[in-house]
């Protein structure tokens, strides 16, 4: 297609299924918060670095500042306003208030759906691997002592559940 | 909008893909798992006509062992890469290094293909593929070639992929039985690129070393085998002094740049260090022969 015209782009976000249209260079970030006006996921840097724009693509967490709207036609993404259920903060999450694992929560949406993917693939992490899992994520805040606390502290109820 | 316009296509073949890029002769980009390519496109530093998305090729995402190599299609995430069972078994360079290539969410998108292809100087792939001496499949408009991965980087973020060829495969010849293998690799943060990184795939029988590769990432315009070095362990064999003066050969051998992360001095002392802590640690993996 020409860059004037517009894409038609469908796909589920958090279980419901949305659709929108947009030229093909609108970043996947930029489609969710302005055009499906989900605003929970924030946008830093814009070049992949911060982690900040981090979603589930199909499961596995991705910069959605790295991708564009029409490359996520067919996929299931999963943002932070995601996690919570019937009012109930994620597991997740209440391990993040329990052990101070936000400060601005600028990072914050970012960080969880990257911890969430992490955890999925090291169900028991070790302390150096919890800090290496999250340095995918920049946090200006909390000297990331916090966020380390809380994913530890998660990591046996995700396993559960 | 960050990125400034462009026609945008998502091609279901390869064929379909090689015909785009010939109808807008040199002007458009091919779209891999866009970890680089993207950031580049947000600042507008790239600019292309028109991007072809290969991400809905399912024919080029595959692993696959082939008498003594593995034939990895050029879609392949890095994620893939990283936990797949039979890379870890055959080319086991490659998973560790696979670690070192940004953070898993970049590695969930970025692909083996699109490394190579976009040739950062500071990446970990190209080095792989240069210690590992393997080759890149290129598929263009009069058919395939395969290139050597001596041939293949030319300089920063530049190869010898012609402007209608798409790199289609990537070939790692698997390491000797009982051969050891490292990848080093020092950055500022964990995840960004490299200062120096060094693979190295050792192989030996008792003392003597029968096989060194080494190659080098962030320590010049091109991924650099250190052939010298190699000669060295080679030679005199694998005790600590023919380890130190292999190290040091491997930092007059490199011909890094300053830039606002270190100095050229600084990488070339790296260079060194991290040549000796790769083959040390080589050595303690697979000395079964």
């Amino acid at each position: 297609m020409d860059s004037g015209e517009h894409a038609h782009v469908r796909l589920t976000v958090n279980g419901v299924p949305r659709e929108g249209r947009c030229a093909p260079r609108k970043l996947l970030v930029d489609f969710v918060r302005e055009d499906l006006g989900l605003t929970g996921t924030h946008v830093g840097c814009e070049h992949g670095i911060c982690g900040a724009c981090t979603i589930l693509v199909d499961g596995e967490a991705m910069r959605s500042c790295l991708m564009l709207a029409v490359q996520a036609d067919g996929a299931a993404l999963t943002t932070v306003e995601g996690l919570a259920r019937d009012g109930q903060l994620h597991p997740l999450q209440e391990a993040f208030r329990e052990h101070h694992g936000l400060q601005c929560g600028f990072c914050t949406p970012g960080m969880l759906l990257t911890a969430l993917d992490f955890l999925r693939t090291n169900p028991a992490p070790s302390e150096q691997q919890i800090r290496e899992g999250i340095s995918a994520v920049l946090c200006r805040c909390t000297g990331y002592h916090g966020i380390i606390k809380a994913v530890a502290a998660a990591a046996p109820v995700l396993k559960t559940s | 909008m960050k990125p400034a316009k462009f026609d945008y296509f998502a091609p279901a073949s390869v064929d379909d893909a090689l015909a785009l890029l010939t109808r807008y002769g040199g002007e458009a980009k091919i779209l891999a798992g866009g970890q680089s390519l993207v950031p580049l496109l947000n600042f507008r530093l790239s600019r292309p006509a028109a991007l072809i998305d290969i991400n809905r090729i399912p024919e080029l995402a595959y692993i696959r062992p082939h008498d003594g190599e593995v034939r990895i299609g050029a879609m392949t995430r890095q994620r893939t890469i990283e936990f797949a069972g039979l890379i870890a078994e055959r080319i086991p360079l490659l998973t560790e290094a696979t670690r070192w290539v940004g953070h898993l969410p970049i590695r969930s998108r970025g692909t083996i293909g699109g490394s190579l292809a976009h040739a950062d100087p500071s990446a970990e792939y190209p080095a792989v593929l240069t210690a590992l001496a393997g080759s890149v499949v290129a598929r263009g408009p009069k058919g395939e070639r395969i290139i050597a991965a001596d041939e293949f980087f030319q300089t920063y973020l530049t190869t010898s992929l012609t402007a209608d060829e798409i790199l289609t495969e990537v070939r790692l010849p698997a390491a000797p039985a009982g051969a050891g293998y490292a990848f080093e690799e020092l950055a500022r943060r964990h995840g960004d690129f490299a200062l120096v990184g060094i693979a190295a795939v050792i192989a030996r029988q008792g003392e003597r070393c029968t096989m060194a590769r080494l190659a080098t990432s962030g320590a010049g315009p091109v991924p650099l085998r250190l052939r010298a070095a190699e000669e060295i362990l080679e030679r005199d064999g694998l005790g600590d002094a023919a380890i130190e003066a292999a190290a040091r050969r491997a930092s007059e051998l490199v011909n890094p740049d300053s830039d606002i992360h270190a100095s050229a001095d600084y990488r070339r002392h790296l260079a060194g260090v991290l040549t000796q802590r790769a083959v040390k640690r080589a050595l303690t993996k697979g000395n079964r022969g």
